[in-house]
């Protein structure tokens, strides 16, 4: 395999392990930020977590992997994104933190004040992670300072640009969305029309904001830099929300969330593609962007890579879905089918 | 202070408190495991009930362990941008193989195992618990081989157009015999942990003559593991005795605050330095109890081998390296190995001696039973001991003679930065370890049947009332 396929072919990996986790971490988030809202009652809340509860550390699992896979891969992106964005992804972390641990302690004691702690903190948490992973992809798309010898060269503030924040809460809103249509799926009764309820309204706004980020994208010319030029594929991508809309009056739950699924995805891959060779581009100097051939590894190292990841991705694949189709039944709030 | 200050500080407490975790899971997994198993054999109810209770204390603690694992997989390039950049070509793969392989395994089947009871069929239910342990057990392996190739680098060149090390064979390095002596030392002290825990625990329990159907056997359970462990353990070590003198001499000389080259060489008992750490002040040694050449049997199992002192190997590596200090903080790397060796000893004994003890069936009156929940605390002190001197030994390195940690931080980070993240990590984690704690207490405290149950209110006749 020639290097340029595998570095073109780890580009494409590490854009469908981002997109995995944006599409599975994605309805964990908005279950996560829905939390407090939508569960009046105990054993309300109980189902509404244990709706994700199996399978919410696997699906982080993918992130860990995006990240580990861009080492690996690219370690210069690695490098640079990580050691740039430190304290937004410092912030991350402890909204991962206090998320993921909330999670596994919130039912393990009975007292209402410990309870009500752990469930603002799983809001709080998804809320903080949705909002700066928005930020962070925006700000990728439009570029940031880096200087020749591939250091970033802003700080926390070059990120919190109209443009990242747009990303931000336009991410936080699809995420909400996409989490009351998983929960659609997976409550039943009264919770259930609650949350399609919720799932209208958040509709309209995502809409609107997605409507928006798209706008600025086009007028600011991050769409088409002379790179890959995305074609219809961010058209498909703001048809697939305004279709989610439709089914979401219709009370058809599992289309809606496809349809959001399919936004999601196609909005990733607008993103990749939009940036493609590029894996941050530089507004310095567009000769300083760190590519997808100055920042990788080398040869022999990608091979090995693509080797395991020949072998592994297809076995994780496969177990990860049966454990979705394992639990796939409806969550309802009688306490004796409850886990956590 | 200056950012590579914070950026050690940082990268040390939050690693070492990640690593408060993992051994416990290591173990317990396979204990759990292997409960379950005894169930499903024989449809025994007190295996069920152990399994349940040792399985509930495994969730509470591997919660903290998911979390704070995160924080490691992002710091390298967060803290460490140039190492990141210098090594990723190799040290980037274990890591990636280990969420690939490792992560998703025991994150997907622990799931399974936790949610599992009753949906799925009791086969898959007690093969997932299996497949979590093996899944831990594997990231520790993949995890250690990264970390083995930083104390020895193998299967590299140094790419002189771009300047970073590149990987020519990765045979060698999933081979590394670092990594793997590492891997034997740390698993072995992971089921140690595990075994100090539960014979703990039980004995509290023990104590109050309370569920003996389920902490009877937990206890003769704990001793037995603890005592193969603890032997796995101490033999483990000295091959990373051994293996440290022949890759490491700067470490091993300091270890032992052995500053002249001698043979046979005489092991230290006690020393104490001045405040410098690189004055000798006083010092006991085996030699003067009339047993020489106890340190070269460590070093290179027998009495009388050379093993070169600081100094010869600092003058060394300042012909080879340049002019500057080799030598790490010896107060540390050597206290940190006497408090890790002498509580192996004393874990091998403690084992032993509650081996013993439960030939007769009245152990459990025994009345020294009430000191026994304290050895919980032991192998946490060698784990953190053990990395402490693992990591700060290889300084200034942070990979061993190829870079060193100053070479290594991130140029962007300011005092500031770190200060936010530091003080930041420093306040998450606590509460961290509050709330696990005071789970990990009232669960263990509140016995078998509260473990049926999500939740428990302390006191246990009220198990179930509010769950
Ligand atoms: C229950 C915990 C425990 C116990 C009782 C011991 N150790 Fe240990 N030791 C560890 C837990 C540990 C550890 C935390 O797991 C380390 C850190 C790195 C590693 O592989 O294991 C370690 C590292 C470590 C190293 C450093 C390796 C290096 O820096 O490259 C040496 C030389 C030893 N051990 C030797 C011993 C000896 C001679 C022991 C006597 C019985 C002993 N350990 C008991
Ligand atoms: C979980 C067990 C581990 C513990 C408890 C541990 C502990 C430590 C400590 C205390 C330091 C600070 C040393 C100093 O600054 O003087 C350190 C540094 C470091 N360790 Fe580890 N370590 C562990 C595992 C690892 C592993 C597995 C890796 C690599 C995969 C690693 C990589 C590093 C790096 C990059 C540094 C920073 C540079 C340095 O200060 O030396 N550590 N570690
Ligand atoms: C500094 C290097 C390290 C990194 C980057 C790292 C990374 C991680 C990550 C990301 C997780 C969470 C996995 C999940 O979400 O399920 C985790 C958990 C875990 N890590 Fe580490 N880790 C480090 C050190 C170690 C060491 C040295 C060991 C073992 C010897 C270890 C063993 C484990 C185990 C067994 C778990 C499972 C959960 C638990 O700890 O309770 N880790 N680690």
């Amino acid at each position: 395999m020639s290097y340029e396929f595998l570095q073109i072919l780890w580009f494409i990996l590490i854009a469908v392990l981002w997109i995995g986790f944006f599409f599975l971490e994605g309805f964990d988030f908005g279950v996560g930020m829905l939390l407090p809202f939508l569960g009046k009652k105990d054993e309300e809340r109980r189902a509404i977590i244990n709706a994700i509860g199996p399978t919410w550390d696997g699906n982080e699992v993918w992130l860990l992997t995006a990240g580990g896979a861009m080492f690996a891969a690219f370690p210069h992106w690695y490098a640079t994104m990580f050691s740039g964005f430190y304290l937004a992804l410092f912030l991350l972390l402890v909204g991962l933190i206090i998320r993921g641990i909330s999670f596994e302690y919130r039912s393990k004691d009975a007292a209402p004040a410990w309870r009500s702690r752990f469930d603002w903190m799983i809001a709080i948490g998804s809320f903080l992670a949705a909002l700066l992973l928005g930020a962070a992809f925006a700000n990728l798309a439009r570029g940031v300072p880096i200087d020749e010898n591939m250091m970033f060269t802003g700080n926390l503030f070059t990120l919190l640009n109209p443009y990242g924040l747009l990303g931000g809460v336009t991410t936080v809103a699809i995420f909400l969305l996409h989490g009351a249509n998983f929960l659609g799926l997976k409550l039943e009764g009264e919770l259930r029309e609650r949350v399609n309820g919720f799932a209208k309204k958040l509709w309209i706004a995502a809409s609107v904001l997605y409507f928006v980020l798209g706008v600025f994208t086009y007028i600011a010319g991050f769409w088409n830099r002379g790179y890959v030029n995305p074609g219809i594929i961010p058209i498909a991508a703001l048809a697939t929300l305004l279709i989610a809309g439709y089914f979401i009056n219709q009370k058809r739950e599992g289309w809606a969330f496809i349809m959001v699924a399919l936004n999601i995805v196609l909005t990733q891959v607008t993103f990749f593609s939009m940036t493609f060779p590029n894996v941050m581009l530089s507004t310095l100097n567009p000769a300083w962007s760190l590519t997808i051939y100055n920042a990788s590894s080398s040869q022999y190292t990608l091979t090995v890579m693509s080797i395991v990841a020949l072998i592994f991705v297809p076995i994780v694949l496969a177990y990860q879905g049966w454990t979705y189709w394992m639990f796939s039944k409806r969550v309802s709030t009688d306490k004796k089918s409850l886990v956590y | 202070m200056d950012p590579i200050t914070l950026s050690r500080w940082q990268f040390g407490l939050t690693t070492v408190y990640h690593f408060l975790f993992v051994p416990l899971t290591l173990g317990l997994g396979w204990f759990v495991a292997y409960m379950q198993t005894r169930y499903y054999q024989t449809r025994d109810e007190n295996f069920r009930k152990m399994a349940k209770f040792w399985g509930k204390l495994f969730l509470i603690n591997f919660a903290i362990g998911v979390v704070t694992g995160i924080v490691q997989e992002f710091q390298f390039g967060m803290n460490w941008s140039e190492y990141s950049r210098y090594v990723g070509d190799i040290f980037g793969a274990p890591l990636a193989v280990e969420a690939l392989m490792a992560f998703f395994l025991e994150s997907t089947f622990l799931g399974i195992w936790i949610f599992g009871e009753g949906r799925v069929s009791e086969k898959v239910h007690l093969a997932s618990i299996w497949l979590a342990a093996i899944g831990s057990n594997l990231s520790a392996l993949w995890i250690l081989l990264a970390n083995g190739w930083m104390q020895h680098p193998v299967g590299y060149v140094i790419n002189e157009v771009n300047g970073r090390a590149e990987l020519v064979d990765f045979f060698a390095l999933i081979t590394n015999p670092k990594g793997w002596v590492f891997f034997w030392h740390t698993i072995a002290a992971g089921l140690a942990t595990a075994s100090f825990l539960v014979i703990g625990v039980s004995a509290y329990h023990l104590i109050r003559k309370q569920h003996l159907e389920v902490f009877k056997p937990s206890f003769q359970m704990g001793a037995l593991v603890g005592i193969i462990a603890s032997v796995l353990v101490f033999l483990g070590g000295h091959e990373q005795g051994v293996f440290m003198y022949k890759e490491q001499p700067m470490k091993f000389a300091s270890v032992e605050a052995h500053w002249e080259t001698s043979a046979p060489a005489d092991f230290s008992i006690i020393t104490i330095g001045d405040l410098s750490g690189k004055q000798e002040v006083w010092s006991l040694r085996t030699s003067q109890l009339g047993i020489p050449g106890v340190l070269s049997f460590l070093a290179c199992n027998n009495f009388e081998c050379e093993v070169r002192g600081v100094n010869d190997i600092q003058a060394e590596y300042e012909a080879l390296y340049g002019p500057g200090d080799y030598i790490p903080l010896m107060v540390v790397t050597y206290w940190t190995f006497r408090f890790m060796m002498s509580i192996g000893f004393l874990m091998i004994v403690l084992s032993a001696f509650f081996l013993w003890a439960t030939r007769k069936d009245s152990f459990t009156n025994a009345k020294w039973m009430k000191w026994v929940p304290w050895v919980i605390a032991l192998p946490y002190i060698a784990n953190a001991s053990g990395w402490i001197l693992t990591e700060m030994g290889r300084q200034p390195w942070i990979v061993q003679g190829l870079l060193k940690v100053e070479d290594a931080i991130s140029p962007n980070l300011t005092t500031v930065d770190l200060l936010i993240s530091l003080i930041g990590y420093v306040a998450v984690y606590g509460a961290l370890a509050g709330a696990m704690f005071y789970l990990m207490k009232k669960y263990a405290i509140a016995g078998p049947d509260a473990a049926m149950h999500e939740s428990v209110d302390v006191a246990p006749a009220r198990v179930g009332a509010d769950d």
